[in-house]
């Protein structure tokens, strides 16, 4: 019997009209301040930028994946009329810049000097007048290669016989990157040696990219009278970078300026430094004008950080009645040409290690093993929370093998083996503590708004007649907001965040931030946090960020760390203004601080609410004539640097609902319903914006999406004709939900949001379209599911695509 | 932005002056019509050429569809638009709204043509298979005046047709014969995508409802858009049936020559070419049946 509601799904649903058009002094629905400029196309990003003089550069990238550069000619390219400079890696070795560390404490060239190790490596690079002539002339650019083998198969890499990619490093013998482990291997194996049931299923998370729309580029523009460069930059970090340069390129760090102006879609794309960033630094001190570097689509695809390309097996104990006892995996992981990942220097497999998930274990272990390939570096991309997403997928997927093998229905092995509530803080086997969670109600709710044991019996009944529909669950912890100073780093930089408030006389306000939006909304958002809290309308509040000039110091946004760390900066900076608005208007109402009252926006005294004073009475006389009371300067702002205590934990519970064309094999995504929890709700229109985002991300990763490469290492998804991204057409309706559990550490409670549904949906997806292939024996295959690949796992030989 | 090698640029007024211009110009010029192929070559420099001659003004000229009582005449610069849009052409062959409905997307649709498509002769592509499948014939002029090739005459193989340095295809004819009907079906990987592969029939009904006739057309399945003889001969004569389609659907896999890449396996390709026949043999018995009941 069943208790859930009666709710009716046909495919006419339509999503109901919501309006957003709220005008909340705070939290709550409400229209993005920064959409009347994207909506008219008046949004300004790198490639606007137009400065006088301004000449254009373009990089010569490598056709071959691996070659020794035996000679570089470049006579005829500046006999191009139009161009002003043509630099190799020789001119930059010179100069001693061409290598530059990356993200991860490896080095990788900025232009090719000895070998190329990957197709779309840059190699040289022109300044020209104009993009056309710069384009032209990288044509007349002789370079002589003399071919080598490339190590493509990341699984022989470490073979004795392969040829060495990183012979520029001191004594390298191999292709090894690195190892790291986490959790307890012997107590790990002891569980697994007298658990009733071991699961074990080999997963692939093959490479993708995180394909913004607006590719990465910059304008460098360096003033050699007053020593000043101004650089506009496609970054979501730009403090961070601005400090790499200064260390890296030796300019002294208050005389750079980064700029990142609006940025048309990051995913982690715009975290690392690119080697044509620094190109166009160079460019620009080499001619004395500005030079601007705009990557066309393939380049974004084939040079810039790509995402995943992890090799699994995962490996799952339990006991007969389903109560999951321990998780153990071992990876194998492919980074390419040069360790670029963008993690926090103690994580070189980013935060992996919460691959346990949301249930409650008694061990896990995992053993990984990174190697180089030639192949594009990179590795922490596309909104995957610094590799949650593999973690989510890698456990999601073992879970429902689980669940296969012990005929047990997904959502009750789930539901049985959840961390439960009280059991928060959770420490995990492999040293995570989660702030908060109650993970049923999310999951119970999920399975209310899917009608889960309907679409059950609809699943049964098609069987019956041959038809192919799967329901798919997933459930995932993420873990967002770095981080701690005590564990956190990139590069030796703690990863904290900064934030200025100042109240201008007339009660309107600025809010400085460090981070820096690509697209979601923190124009907004932010607003609404400092208007929560100090009761000035988000309308009067102007959010300035991306200027490294007009910003306080900090890490940038990426790893959904925004709200988790600068919106608690942003929380308690406006209550250090409004503390001191209290004193002002204890002054004011001539009345003991102890006496006064806050309602949002003004303060009123105890038992008279007539006598009160608004914040815009007191950010006046905060600047006006009169006395301020003793100790108390005059202006109304403040500013702090937030260290977070802990990261916060965000949940989500994701129902997917396929069906497959039993003789072509193509999947259909009919349904999905995401729940997600990612603590106090700043304004929905936005959570739910980025969970439609992210959705669509789960179903290009699931379906279609693959960076793949030939056997010569030849990059074949090039182009967005090659590599595939959804569209409207290729996705459902989304049906989403929530549930609140404040993050207890979060001064309002909030967690991330941005990365969650792209780490929760794939297995969502995955799961949906295995189970509908049970009827043919299937418990596992690997994305992506294109049609071709459904057939032949529906012919009894799925295959892992790498 | 991907941008391409320099090129000279030449709009004409008319036929004469583009056959003229070629030429003149040889093998390095090229006729550019919505340029939804050519360009992204050329932007990509996997082609460059030193001349385009833009034929988009010979649209009045060239873009029309007209029916006569035993013919369809289209012109070359008719857009897939126009295409998907034309209630005669769907009544007379709903192939082509099948085809229209699942060929790239709307911006690419608004400005691509017929005569572009053929001459790109490009094997995945979809309208090519559609005229196969309907026996079309294809005009091209050039200094000499005009001849007339069958589809079978056109492509010579990827990338390769019939028309000359100094030649246009200016018009595509498509026969008109009665009690028949088509369909036309593709699977893709993502809306807008190339064909994995594609498939067309046309079916033409006897009085006696036993199989006149009977065409199809697979894309993406080998070397050129190809029309399969064997099936008109398996099906003529006998009444349709679930087992005369998987007939004619095995005889398409056979006849299909696909090969492995990022859009599925030659297996795969080769059962789809059996799964679509099939499935658009049925679809256009459907459609004539369906004619039928409402002329009755
Ligand atoms: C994103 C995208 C997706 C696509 N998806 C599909 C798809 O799913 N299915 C499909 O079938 N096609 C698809 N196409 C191709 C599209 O249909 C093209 O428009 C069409 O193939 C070419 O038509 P065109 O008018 O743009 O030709 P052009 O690009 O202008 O020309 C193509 C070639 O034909 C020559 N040519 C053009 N007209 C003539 C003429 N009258 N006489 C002689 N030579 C001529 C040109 O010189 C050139 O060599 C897609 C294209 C794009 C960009």
């Amino acid at each position: 019997m069943t208790t859930t509601p009666e709710r009716v799904h046909d495919d006419s649903r339509v999503t109901a009209f919501e309006d957003n058009d709220h005008k909340p002094v705070g939290h709550g629905r409400m229209l993005r301040k920064e959409d009347p400029r994207f909506v008219r196309g008046r949004g300004r990003y790198v490639d606007d930028v137009q400065l006088p003089g301004m000449l254009h550069l373009a990089i010569l990238r490598s056709p071959m994946a691996h070659a020794r550069i035996l000679s570089v000619d470049t006579s005829l390219a500046e006999a191009h009329p139009k161009v002003r400079l043509v630099v190799t890696g020789a001119m930059l070795a010179e100069k001693g810049l061409a290598w530059m560390p990356t993200l991860s404490n490896d080095v990788q060239a900025v232009l090719a000097t000895d070998k190329v190790r990957f197709q779309g490596q840059e190699v040289a690079f022109v300044v020209a007048e104009d993009r056309y002539a710069a384009r032209d002339a990288l044509e007349l650019i002789d370079v002589d290669y003399e071919p080598l083998d490339p190590v493509v198969d990341v699984r022989t890499a470490l073979a004795p016989e392969a040829p060495v990619i990183r012979d520029d490093l001191e004594g390298k013998a191999d292709n090894h990157c690195f190892d790291w482990e986490t959790g307890d291997a012997a107590a790990t194996d002891a569980v697994f040696a007298r658990a009733d049931v071991v699961v074990s299923e080999d997963i692939v998370y093959p490479r993708v990219h995180p394909a913004p729309m607006e590719t990465c580029g910059a304008v460098a523009d360096y003033d050699d009278i007053d020593g000043k460069l101004t650089l506009w930059s496609t970054t979501q970090a730009p403090h961070a970078h601005r400090t790499l340069y200064a260390i890296v390129a030796g300019l002294p760090e208050h005389k750079i300026r980064v700029i990142a102006p609006d940025i048309g879609g990051g995913f982690g794309n715009k975290v690392p430094i690119y080697p044509g960033y620094v190109c166009a630094i160079v460019g620009s001190l080499l001619t004395g004008k500005p030079v601007k570097w705009m990557e066309d689509r393939s380049e974004n695809l084939i040079s810039t950080g790509f995402a995943r390309d992890y090799i699994m097996r995962g490996e799952i104990a339990a006991t007969s009645d389903g109560r999951i006892l321990a998780i153990r995996t071992h990876v194998l992981a492919d980074h390419g040409a040069f360790n670029g990942t963008a993690a926090p220097v103690k994580y070189p497999a980013g935060f992996f290690g919460v691959f346990t998930g949301s249930y409650d274990i008694e061990a896990a272990y995992c053993k990984m093993t990174a190697v180089y390939t030639n192949k594009a570096p990179g590795g922490v991309a596309y909104a995957c929370s610094f590799r949650i997403t593999e973690a989510v997928y890698l456990v999601e997927r073992i879970v429902d093998c689980l669940a296969y093998e012990l005929k047990m229905d997904p959502a009750a092995l789930r539901l049985k083996n959840f961390i439960r509530p009280e059991q928060f803080p959770y420490a995990t086997k492999t040293g995570w503590t989660y702030d908060s969670g109650n993970y049923e109600p999310t999951m119970r709710l999920s399975m209310e708004l899917a009608g889960y044991d309907q679409l059950r019996a609809e699943q049964a009944e098609k069987r019956a007649r041959g038809e192919l529909m799967g329901i798919g669950i997933s459930f995932f912890t993420e873990a967002v907001g770095a981080g701690p100073r005590k564990d956190m780093d990139i590069l030796g930089l703690g990863m904290a965040d900064g934030c200025e408030l100042r109240v201008h006389p007339t009660g309107k306000a600025v809010v400085r931030l460090s981070v820096q939006t690509q697209g979601q909304g923190h124009e907004t958002t932010f607003a609404q946090i400092v208007a929560e809290e100090i009761g000035i309308p988000p309308q009067d509040i102007e959010v300035v960020h991306g200027d490294t000039d007009q910003t306080p110091f900090g890490l940038g946004t990426y790893g959904s760390r925004s709200t988790p760390v600068s919106g608690a900066a942003a929380a308690l900076v406006a209550r250090k203004v409004r503390d001191k608005a209290r004193l002002i208007a204890s002054a004011m109402l001539e009345v003991s601080v102890a006496d006064l009252e806050w309602t949002k926006g003004a303060f009123h005294v105890k038992g008279d609410p007539s006598a009160s004073v608004t914040i815009q009475d007191i950010a006046m006389r905060a600047h006006g004539a009169g006395d301020l009371p003793d100790g108390v300067e005059g202006g109304l702002e403040a500013q702090i640097c937030y260290n977070p205590e802990n990261l916060t934990y965000p949940h989500g519970a994701y129902i997917c609902v396929v069906d497959i064309d039993p003789g072509t094999a193509k999947v259909t995504v009919r349904r999905f319903v995401a729940v997600d929890d990612c603590g106090t709700r700043i304004n929905p229109m936005i959570i739910e914006g980025q969970v439609h985002g992210g959705l669509t991300d789960g179903v290009g990763m699931a379906l279609m999406e693959m960076i793949s490469f030939d056997e010569d290492g030849n990059c074949l998804g090039g182009s967005l004709m090659d590599y595939l991204i959804p569209t409207a057409l290729e996705v459902p309706d989304w049906e989403t939900g929530f549930t609140v559990t404040p993050s207890p550490h979060h001064p309002i409670g909030a967690k991330g949001v941005g990365e969650s549904a792209t780490v929760g949906s794939p297995p969502a997806i995955v799961n949906a379209v295995v189970d509908a292939l049970k009827p043919f024996g299937i418990r596992h295959a690997d994305m992506p599911l294109t049609p071709s690949r459904v057939w032949e796992a529906m012919q009894g030989r799925p295959t892992p695509p790498i | 932005m991907q941008v391409p090698a320099p090129f000279e640029y030449q709009r004409v007024s008319s036929v004469d002056q583009a056959i003229g211009l070629l030429d003149r110009l040889g093998d390095t010029a090229r006729l550019v019509a919505g340029g939804h192929s050519l360009i992204p070559m050329m932007k990509l420099r996997l082609a460059n050429f030193e001349y385009l001659i833009d034929i988009n003004d010979l649209h009045e000229e060239l873009g029309y569809i007209t029916e006569e009582p035993r013919t369809i005449r289209i012109g070359a610069m008719t857009r897939h638009r126009e295409l998907l849009e034309s209630r005669a052409l769907a009544d007379a062959f709903p192939i082509f709204r099948d085809a229209e409905r699942v060929i790239a997307d709307p911006v690419v649709r608004n400005r691509g043509t017929l005569g572009g498509s053929l001459c790109q002769a490009d094997p995945s592509e979809d309208l090519s298979a559609v005229c196969t499948t309907l026996d079309a014939q294809c005009v091209i002029r050039g200094l000499d005046g005009e001849r007339v090739v069958s589809m079978e005459e056109f492509h010579r193989g990827p990338y390769e047709t019939a028309v000359g340095d100094a030649e246009i295809l200016t018009e595509v004819r498509f026969p008109i014969r009665p009690n028949g009907s088509s369909a036309y079906e593709k699977v893709e990987r993502r809306a807008g995508d190339w064909a994995v592969v594609s498939a067309g029939a046309a079916v033409w009904l006897a009085e006696d409802g036993t199989v006149a006739d009977a065409r199809v057309g697979l894309a993406a399945v080998g070397p050129n858009t190809a029309g399969i003889p064997g099936i008109a001969d398996a099906m003529r004569g006998h009444a349709p049936s679930e087992e005369l389609y998987a007939r004619a659907g095995a005889i398409a896999a056979n006849a299909a020559d696909p090969v492995t890449d990022r859009r599925g396996s030659a297996e795969y390709k080769r059962h789809l070419a059996k799964e679509l026949t099939v499935r658009v043999l049925r679809e256009s018995v459907a459609r004539i049946r369906e004619q039928h009941r409402q002329g009755a």
